[in-house]
């Protein structure tokens, strides 16, 4: 198997997600994502020639809206879904550092 | 500025321009500055679950028209995920643009002749607004942060320049065209005081001729100032780092203003790993020809054409007048310009009067008319306004509008008669024999000295050309 995924390749992904994965779940997603990638490089030995590269299986390009406002929701319901709020904006714990 | 000898700094450049689309790039909320906080966000731009992005099409057209100002290629292209965790997206990533840009391989030439490669111009979406309050603020001592999402999903076109920028001076030049070329062709206000056009500079130093070396990221560049400030610094700390024997590492840098250098943000091994992926939500961009032609059918001059239409109206342009004519450019001028042009005006008076008079008061423009501008640089020109004079009655017309005949009759600006000015001259000359006799045998500076004394005797009434032919005839 060429396309091999370590379990420190899993916990890495896992932590890059902010998932916390039990040593049982990093077993069973290290065994079921070997798959994927296996199946992904089964694909990579068919031979493509002439084939175009597809971004999308809907074969559909350019579908675009028009530039025309529509409502917006209103401040009050927006901030009703928020667990905190503060002077019309989302309160969330102190973040470190700048956005990247 | 000057780097030590025999070192040469690299630089390019990330702009990023808020589009002036009427609403954000996959929803229909509007794209407006300054409003009540989380006032324009709906389902789409707060990421709620079961919700889907449709393209803005007036913004694919914004971003096309970059990349045809910018002589880009025009590509089809694919939007990606660029996942991270920061609360200024609510989705958890920001939707942008990856492999496959709009716009590809363009160039930007510069008024100083040289040419600044453009890498990419990709469309992508804004994030939203933090407000940090510290230990100390205004919640009992709470360490939080609060986020509006009104600026989440407006459109923006990232410019990456290619590293060809080698002075602080270049990379000011080459933001101010560029901010030039957004606001010609209708994508950007160009505001980068309102956060509508930011900067990012890689910044790299090498002896002349070495390979390129490990260049830095600099953030919060939010003026030109800052910009050249900021590259300068920069270039200086990589040289003093390496001349004392130590390594620059890759890594991004906050510019402060106030402290006037930068500091260490995050370094590669702390870099995120976006894990970049197609977004199944949105397909294929693939503008067709006839698409194309039609926005770049519907494109202006841009900033260069300009200035070389507006030298062209004079004869032998001076430095004083090339740089008018930069300023009328760059403040969308050249209507006022060109209307006096037309009503047989002085272009040279003209470019004066809109560089220095109508950008003193920019926002006082909705109150001036072409053609009362024109009106007032005639009467300048045929000498019913001295210079002074027809400064003040443009500020009365920036200020209020209205007519400059009546405003010139109302401030009692009079132009002296004839007969009066030969009057003021004649007892001038008495009163001062010697500047008089040196004047007649030749040193003609000494008609300044006239014009000054008939200036203050007049209180500015007097026209400075009809003092020196004045002069003349009786020399």
């Amino acid at each position: 198997m060429s396309a091999s995924l370590t379990r420190e390749d899993v916990a890495k992904v896992a932590a890059l997600a902010r998932l916390r994965l039990s040593d049982e779940e990093l077993d069973l997603y290290t065994e079921q994502l070997s798959k994927v990638l296996q199946h992904a490089d089964d694909m990579q030995q068919l031979d493509l020639t002439g084939v175009a590269p597809t971004a999308h299986p809907f074969g559909l390009i350019n579908v675009v809206r028009e530039d025309v406002v529509r409502p917006s929701l209103s401040q009050a319901d927006v901030l009703a879904a928020a667990p905190d709020a503060e002077d019309g904006r989302f309160a969330v714990p102190r973040i470190v550092g700048e956005a990247p | 500025m000057a780097l030590p000898e025999g070192w040469e700094m690299v630089v390019g450049l990330e702009v990023h321009t808020e589009l002036k689309t009427a609403t954000k790039l996959f929803c229909g909320c509007e794209n407006a500055f300054g409003s009540e906080p989380n006032s324009r966000v709906c389902p789409v731009c707060l990421g709620l679950p079961g919700s889907l992005p449709v393209l803005n099409e007036r913004a694919v057209e914004l971003a096309m028209a970059i990349g045809i100002a910018l002589h880009c290629t025009i590509a089809p292209s694919t939007f990606h995920r660029k996942n991270y965790f920061y609360p200024d997206m609510p989705k958890d990533y920001q939707i942008s643009q990856y492999d496959l840009p709009i716009n590809a391989r363009g160039y930007l030439d510069l008024p100083d002749g040289s040419r600044v490669t453009i890498e990419r111009a990709h469309l992508e979406e804004d994030t939203g607004k933090t407000t940090h309050l510290g230990g100390s603020g205004r919640i009992h001592g709470a360490d939080r942060s609060l986020v509006d999402y009104n600026r989440s999903g407006v459109p923006l076109v990232e410019i990456v320049s290619g590293p060809d920028i080698r002075t602080p001076e270049q990379a000011r030049a080459y933001a101010a065209e560029l901010r030039g070329i957004l606001i010609a062709t209708g994508a950007s206000d160009g505001r980068m005081e309102e956060g509508s056009m930011r900067i990012d500079a890689n910044v790299s130093v090498r002896k002349s001729g070495d390979p390129f070396g490990t260049r830095c990221e600099i953030k919060n560049l939010n003026s030109l100032r800052s910009l050249t400030r900021a590259i300068e610094y920069e270039a200086l700390r990589q040289i003093d780092v390496i001349e004392d024997g130590g390594t620059i590492r890759q890594e991004t840098r906050h510019w402060d203003e106030v402290a006037g250098e930068t500091s260490t943000m995050r370094t590669k091994e702390e870099a995120e790993d976006y894990r970049y992926f197609l977004e199944p939500d949105l397909v294929e961009l693939a503008p067709e020809q006839a698409w194309q032609d039609r926005v770049r059918d519907g494109l202006g001059p841009m900033p260069a054409a300009r200035r070389a239409t507006l030298a062209a109206l004079l004869s032998d342009p001076q430095p004083a007048q090339l740089d008018a004519i930069e300023v009328v450019v760059d403040l969308s001028l050249d209507d006022y310009v060109h209307a006096a042009h037309e009503a047989g005006a002085d272009v040279a008076i003209a470019l004066a009067r809109a560089a220095n008079e109508i950008a003193a008061n920019i926002d006082g423009r909705a109150n001036l008319t072409p053609s009362a501008f024109s009106h007032t640089v005639l009467m300048e020109q045929r000498g019913e306004l001295s210079a002074t004079q027809a400064k003040t009655v443009l500020g009365d017309l920036l200020t209020s509008g209205g007519d400059p005949v009546a405003i010139a009759a109302a401030r009692g600006f009079e132009q002296l008669s004839a007969d009066s000015l030969a009057d003021t001259v004649a007892t001038l000359i008495v009163e001062n024999p010697d500047e008089w006799q040196r004047y007649r045998e030749g040193d003609d500076k000494l008609a300044q000295f006239f014009i000054g004394l008939v200036m203050k005797a007049t209180r500015g009434q007097a026209n400075g050309k009809a003092v020196i032919a004045e002069l003349q005839q009786r020399r």
